[in-house]
């Protein structure tokens, strides 16, 4: 991944010749600032805890823990950000994925259907609602606020007449172990103390990473912009193949990649994609930083925004499902909250609050550094109320810091 | 005798990282004079105007401030104003949903212990508005009041902070011939009650109207003072010349235009107003521009020229839209913006920032946007070429920024003008409808636009092109058409047009127009 977030960059004014690696690295963090920041926070926030926990924060099982326990978040994440990206707010995730867990539930436990086909029906039950919604925004041109807002009740209103007041539980074992397991063990030759499969994933996740990054990198110096110099691009790039031989290596002691986190490694890649890559996420970053501008460029804004909201509705329905079967059963009270989770991750991960400003992988970065913080805070046995406060305060001075900063280099 | 001084900002400089924005720049105000500050966008005139406001606190410049014969350090705009030094921006700072009377005494209200009187503030914004000349209930909502009634309001509103020295930033930018001529007549009348103004402006016909001295910036540096004895006309070559260092023989590069056959036309346009379905915006309207010509589309604000143009590109302005759009010979149907677009149409808007930016954006992506079909492939964009389309624009429109991955918000406005009309010509229309392109940017750019418009026409397009300055539309087109009260109310020739006989047409009323259309 190479998303590079369109913030506002410094001043204008061209560097100065004969500038040092330390102006070179300046520029490079500063024009991804939030971004850089976050993923030096979260560095920060996991060597403390570590610290603090006497070492439980980066055992595995803590690890996988952490992954499973917020990966659903970080679905929605993904959805939030192009929402927001896109101008727009979503208040109703929580419920719609409260609704398409039930719905799921209940065709597999009282309709006794696959839970194949189960699963596919959520989804679509998630698709039909972000159409209603889409709708109502995109052609009708109520705020998304107001429509997700109402929602927010309805699907909530509708989740409980689905389970008809009681939860419904006892999934099937199919199902739960492609949505919340492991990744199968096979003996490839690493021996078995190690899940080979796994290492096996990484080492190909790692090639996936250096040959795009080399192309990237190769496209930036061809039309002469300014790219990293080679000592510091090789630098980077093997910080990153590092990280993630070693995160691969502590989840391969333990019981593998969960199948949550290669979920999320699809999510990530392909609408990292589309959002940085195709002429759909360009055109959703022209209608939330300027609609008037992009409808008159011949951007079909409504059909833009009516997209984005299906999209996120699918999403949410995901989301109800990977809740669902990590609870294993359908409740009424699923997924409260999830949408400020989600709403947090997103700003905290560099979105702007006016639109057309913000990045996938931000919004991971986002909901991780909300996460880590989460699971440090139980290892040390904070009160709960605590860890709202931390939660909340954390999410104003991420903010915060952003618009300090741009006041700083912007005049 | 010379009146004393009112001001006296000495040896002025301001610097920002990278950048010095003023250097040792003298401003000396005399009392009750009208004194005028020209100066190319980003020769330090605003930076100079927020000095003197505390805007930029004291302590964050060095020189010295004298004002009224007293030393004076301001901290905010509140010290300023305190001192009678009032300043309107360019952007007004009007709230719309308020009346007009809440926005005169908006932080200043008339309360005893944060309780308003609304009989007192209604009393004085009334007695406010009789100084100005502004008919309006001091009830009626800002949003109601066009620009020109509004910038009314701003100043009245100056005047209940007790104002001693004006100063008017772009005060006639948004503003048409009649309510600019209004605006001015109001300063020269604050003049003779004994307020002092400085006005920033790009219109050298206004300045030369009515200022009593002009201080020219360049580069962030003082070039000269101008003091204009009684009844002495100013050379307003002499302003250019100071302005841009330079002597601007040709402020409209000539050209010998050889239009050929009809390209586009427009036949019985009508439209009705978005809101009000019974207002007809634009009356039966037909025109036509041929290949290789420049026609110019002539009107006071809120004659429908936008609304016309609009309208036409891709039904963006208005409802139960009637007539004909033929492209060649051959009618067109045009119910999208892509609709617009596939045929080879290209409207370039007027109000950049609002309707042809997206400012947080680079300068490849605003370029592209419009066109990214040309630069990517099965919905996948190539960066590669889309920099390297936008790279050749930055060079061949001479748009000054370190490289396409710029972010437009940063640049100056005739450059990001220059963004806007690449971001169409990429598009490879046949026809362009460009819409104030000039507002705004000063005269180098300006004269820049202009070579652009010209290339486009010799370039075999046909270019229809809005203006509410006479001079540039008389100095670029081949034929001129007006439009008044939504109806076209007459068409000339260049040979036959003037500032005069335009405006004739401009101004003429609804009954009028009907017997009188000249060919």
């Amino acid at each position: 991944m190479s998303t590079t977030s369109p913030e506002r960059e410094v001043g204008g004014q061209a560097p100065q010749s004969g500038a040092g690696v330390a102006s070179v690295l300046r520029t490079a963090f500063s024009k991804n600032i939030r971004q850089s920041g976050m993923l030096l926070a979260l560095a920060v926030i996991v060597v403390y805890y570590q610290i603090v926990t006497h070492g439980t924060t980066l055992h595995p099982a803590n690890v996988s823990n952490v992954i499973q326990q917020n990966g659903y978040i970080l679905v929605l994440a993904i959805g939030m950000v192009i929402v927001i990206i896109s101008g727009h707010i979503d208040l109703s995730v929580g419920s719609v994925a409260a609704l398409t867990g039930a719905v799921a539930a209940q065709l597999m436990i009282k309709q006794h259907w696959p839970w194949g086909w189960a699963v596919v029906a959520a989804l679509v039950v998630g698709a039909l609602i972000g159409a209603w919604q889409g709708f109502w925004i995109a052609y009708i041109g109520i705020p998304s606020f107001i429509v997700t807002l109402s929602g927010m009740l309805v699907f909530r209103g509708i989740t409980f007449t689905v389970l008809g007041g009681r939860d419904v539980g006892q999934l099937p074992r199919g199902f739960r172990e492609r949505t919340t397991g492991f990744l199968p063990k096979y003996d490839l030759g690493f021996g078995g103390k190690v899940h080979n499969l796994t290492i096996v994933l990484g080492l190909l996740f790692a090639l996936f990473v250096v040959v795009n990054q080399w192309r990237d990198r190769r496209v930036q110096t061809r039309y002469g912009a300014e790219a990293l110099p080679l000592y510091l691009f090789v630098g980077k790039v093997a910080a990153v193949v590092a990280f993630l031989l070693g995160f691969t290596w502590l989840l391969a002691r333990y019981n593998g990649y969960p199948v949550v986190l290669l979920i999320l490694a699809f999510l990530l890649l392909t609408y990292g994609f589309i959002m940085k890559r195709t002429v759909l996420g360009r055109h959703i970053y022209a209608v939330g930083g300027n609609s008037l501008a992009a409808k008159l460029s011949g951007v079909k804004s409504q059909r833009v925004t009516f997209f984005v909201f299906v999209n996120m509705g699918i999403l949410a329905a995901l989301c109800g499902l990977l809740i669902t079967a990590r609870l294993n059963s359908a409740t009424q009270s699923a997924g409260n909250f999830f949408e400020l989770e989600a709403i947090a991750a997103a700003f905290i991960g560099g979105a702007s609050a006016s639109g057309g400003v913000g990045t996938v992988l931000g919004a991971v970065i986002g909901g991780l550094v909300t996460a880590v913080i989460a699971n440090g805070l139980s290892l040390t046995s904070a009160s709960t109320g605590r860890q709202y406060i931390v939660r909340g305060l954390l999410l104003m001075f991420a903010v915060a810091f952003d618009i300090f900063n741009k006041k700083r280099v912007g005049r | 005798m010379a009146a004393p001084l009112i001001l006296e900002m000495r040896d002025i400089s301001k610097s920002f990282p990278g950048v010095k924005a003023l250097e040792h720049v003298t401003l000396e105000v005399r009392q009750g004079e009208i004194h005028a500050i020209c100066g190319e966008n980003g020769a330090g005139k605003s930076t100079l105007i927020k000095v003197l406001g505390g805007i930029y606190p004291h302590g964050s410049y060095e020189g010295d401030i004298v004002y009224n014969g007293e030393e004076v350090a301001f901290k905010d705009i509140r010290g300023s104003e305190a001192r009678g030094i009032v300043i309107i921006h360019q952007e007004l700072a009007l709230i719309p949903q308020l009346s007009i009377a809440e926005n005169i005494f908006l932080g200043n209200e008339h309360s005893t212990r944060g309780v308003i009187s609304w009989n007192e503030t209604s009393k004085h914004a009334a007695a406010l508005l009789r100084r100005v000349g502004l008919h309006e209930n001091p009830e009626t909502r800002i949003a109601d009041l066009g620009v020109g009634k509004q910038q009314l309001v701003e100043i009245a509103k100056a005047l209940s902070k007790k104002v001693e020295l004006l100063i008017l930033d772009e005060p006639t930018a948004a503003l048409n011939e009649e309510d600019s001529q209004k605006l001015l007549g109001l300063i020269l009348e604050l003049k003779a009650n004994g307020i002092a103004s400085v006005i920033i402006s790009h219109k050298l016909n206004e300045v030369a109207q009515v200022a009593d001295a002009i201080t020219i910036l360049r580069d962030g540096r003082t070039i000269e003072t101008i003091r204009v004895a009684k009844g002495e006309v100013i050379d307003e070559d002499r302003i250019i010349r100071g302005m841009v260092g330079r002597d601007l023989a040709h402020r409209f590069p000539e050209r010998t235009s050889t239009p050929g056959e009809t390209l586009f036309a427009v036949k019985n346009w009508t439209v009705y107003h978005p809101l009000d379905q019974t207002r007809k915006v634009v009356d039966d309207v037909s025109l036509h521009v041929r290949r290789g010509e420049i026609v110019g589309l002539a009107g006071l604000i809120g004659a429908g020229r936008t609304e016309l143009c609009m309208s036409v590109f891709g039904r963006s302005y208005g409802t139960h839209i009637s007539g004909q759009v033929f492209k060649g010979d051959k009618e067109i149907h045009l119910r999208t913006v892509s609709d617009a677009i596939k045929h080879g149409i290209a409207y370039v808007t007027e109000d950049r920032k609002r309707y042809g930016l997206h400012l947080i954006d680079t300068i490849s992506r605003n370029v592209s946007l419009a066109a990214l079909r040309k630069v990517s492939e099965k919905f996948v964009i190539s960066e590669r070429e889309e920099a390297t389309s936008a790279e050749g624009f930055r060079k061949q429109m001479n748009i000054k920024a370190r490289d396409v991955a710029t972010i437009v918000g940063t640049l100056s406005g005739g450059n990001q003008q220059k963004v806007v009309l690449s971001k169409w010509i990429f598009t490879d229309p046949d026809i362009l409808i460009i819409d104030e392109p000039t507002r705004g940017i000063d005269i180098g750019a300006k004269s820049e636009i202009y070579g652009i418009l010209n290339q486009l026409a010799a370039d075999e397009k046909a270019v229809l092109f809005i203006s509410s300055e006479l001079p540039e539309l008389l100095g670029v087109c081949d034929r001129i058409y007006v439009l008044s009260e939504g109806r076209l109310t007459g068409e000339l020739s260049r040979k036959d047009a003037t500032q005069e006989s335009l405006m004739k047409l401009m101004t003429m009323d609804r009954g009028a127009s009907n017997v009188n259309n000249v060919a």
